[in-house]
């Protein structure tokens, strides 16, 4: 007969040998990785290209610098994405034949700009809004990065928003309907409300992506965080200065995606029925 | 346009609706007069949600008219919007909005389509939520509540626009039994009111207590209709008469 307490022991030993086991095959493949490269032929021309500390010393409090610009950009960006992506999706929510042309003209937006690569919106509108003569000509170029950033992101994020839009069961709706509140009233009272609670986490996963692309604004002069490692890499005759551009999203990065699965997590949670 | 005092709470003549080839209402004829707590029983399908729905406009019919106190409802041109105000429907699922509190669930729809001040709806609502004893949760969100206190504030939220007929959808089916009762304490308590009431129900116990008139659907028609104690105790039809024996047989009565 098994007492409790033997039960228990056993238990224990299985959670420790499976915790041995996770470590070890851990060590195996990474440290076999590490083996691998460090072994290869080209190591250490590799080494001194790419991971000279020197070099790395130098590169760093500029390039840590540079970044506020590309905060600058991307901070401006998701607060008009979050605006306008919520317009978007709103226009293309909108029910009835009256509304046929707008819904029309929200979705081929969306089309469009999650067609063409950011890159190139962002040299359309950087050339080619300077171009046509209507805008002072000394107009900043990070302008036409924020305006290209938040139209390219915008029209993913209407597409989240929208998934949320639709997620809100149609109960509710008819129930604020029942007691007399509008289409417009519903949507904005009882809708969109439930909505955007359900869609901070992808919300957050498209901003993941929004920050890593503000690099792109460098293209139409913008001097940000990589156009100054292209500078450091060019003085120095060294790629370090670019793996200090990719420590700094990194370290940026990972607290925003633990975030993210956090609030997954939350959600989950709730939808199991949880109380919150 | 409306007519004085003669008009019925609510009339509904010739009332059919359809959900692609399935006819739910097939003809449907009711009238409910001012201060009348009407019952409609009936198997699951019969057709008595649906009639619900359709007289909250939240279904567009097919024949047939609904007039509500001389206004008829299903014109062509109403203001659906100025109907539902007049209207209130409690559902089996109390559908209360998760992200707000009982006091803005209950107010949100006077402050907002009656453009009452905040002030003046919450004093409104604090006294509806004193009266049915939930005042002391008016700053809690609905997934704090029981069932059977959701569905009370549902109730509330209904009454909060003052509706001329108040229509309940099943509002207990989906309770555990030991809280129906206080969500029946509620509805008892609105009849005793003089709230014009039409309400579609499981309980029979419940409906031969409160309802002036029991009527039975069956298959989208108003079979028989007629004081409860007519109807339980003596029904006409036959269909009826097999209905409420496999209700006695299951207890429920």
């Amino acid at each position: 007969m098994t007492t409790i307490d033997a039960r228990r022991r056993h238990e224990r030993r299985r959670a420790l040998r499976a915790s041995a086991l996770a470590l070890g095959s851990t060590i195996v493949v990474f440290g076999g990785l590490i083996l691998l490269v460090v072994n290869s032929p080209g190591w250490a021309e590799v080494q001194r290209s790419f991971l000279d500390d020197r070099v790395f010393a130098d590169a760093l409090p500029s390039v840590v610098r540079s970044f506020a610009v590309n905060i600058q950009l991307f901070v401006a960006a998701e607060v008009l994405v979050l605006v306008f992506g919520l317009f978007i999706a709103v226009l293309r929510s909108l029910p009835g034949p009256v509304f046929f042309p707008v819904r029309i003209m929200a979705t081929v937006y969306a089309d469009i700009f999650r067609a063409i690569p950011g890159v190139l919106v962002i040299f359309l509108l950087g050339f080619g809004i300077p171009g046509l003569g209507l805008v002072d000509p000394k107009t900043p170029s990070i302008i036409y990065g924020v305006a290209a950033l938040t139209l390219v992101y915008s029209a993913y994020v209407s597409e989240v928003y929208r998934a949320g839009i639709d997620s809100v069961h149609p109960s509710q709706d008819a129930a604020a309907r029942s007691l007399g509140l509008s289409r417009w009233q519903s949507l904005r009272h009882v809708v969109i409300p439930q909505a955007i609670r359900r869609v901070i986490p992808p919300l957050l996963n498209d901003f993941i992506g929004l920050q890593k692309d503000t690099v792109l604004v460098s293209f139409i002069g913008v001097v940000e965080i990589f156009r100054q490692a292209q500078i450091k890499q060019a003085a120095a005759f060294n790629f370090t200065p670019y793996m200090a551009v990719a420590l700094v999203f990194v370290v940026l990065t990972i607290p925003l995606a633990r975030l993210t699965d956090v609030l997954i997590a939350r959600d989950r949670r709730r939808a199991a029925g949880g109380k919150a | 346009m409306t007519v004085p005092s003669a008009a019925p709470a609510l009339l509904v003549e010739g009332l059919e609706k359809s959900f692609g080839s399935l006819a739910v209402l097939r003809g449907i004829d009711l009238e409910v007069g001012e201060h009348e707590v009407v019952c409609l029983i009936g198997a699951s399908g019969s057709g008595k949600s649906t009639l619900l729905r359709c007289i909250n406009l939240l279904e567009p019919i097919d024949a047939g008219r609904i007039v509500i106190e001389g206004d008829e409802i299903t014109a062509i041109d109403v203001d659906v919007d100025r109907i539902r105000r007049r209207i209130g429907i409690v559902f089996q699922a109390f559908n209360l909005f998760p992200h707000m509190s009982v006091l803005d669930n209950v107010t949100l729809a006077p402050r907002k389509v009656l453009r009452t001040p905040r002030a003046e709806a919450e004093e409104a609502a604090l006294r509806l939520l004193e009266r049915f004893g939930l005042v002391d949760k008016r700053a809690d969100h609905p997934d704090r509540l029981s069932g059977g206190q959701q569905q009370r504030v549902a109730i509330i939220r209904a009454l909060a626009m003052q509706p001329d007929l108040l229509l309940l959808d099943e509002v207990t089916s989906a309770l555990d039994p030991e809280l129906v009762a206080e969500v029946l304490g509620v509805i008892r308590e609105l009849a005793a009111g003089g709230m014009t009431m039409l309400i579609a129900t499981h309980e029979m116990g419940f409906a031969r207590e409160i309802a002036d008139r029991v009527c039975f659907l069956d298959a989208g028609l108003i079979l028989e209709q007629g004081p409860p104690d007519t109807l339980f105790r003596d029904p006409f039809e036959p269909r009826t008469r097999q209905f409420l024996e496999r209700i006695i047989d299951a207890g429920r009565l």
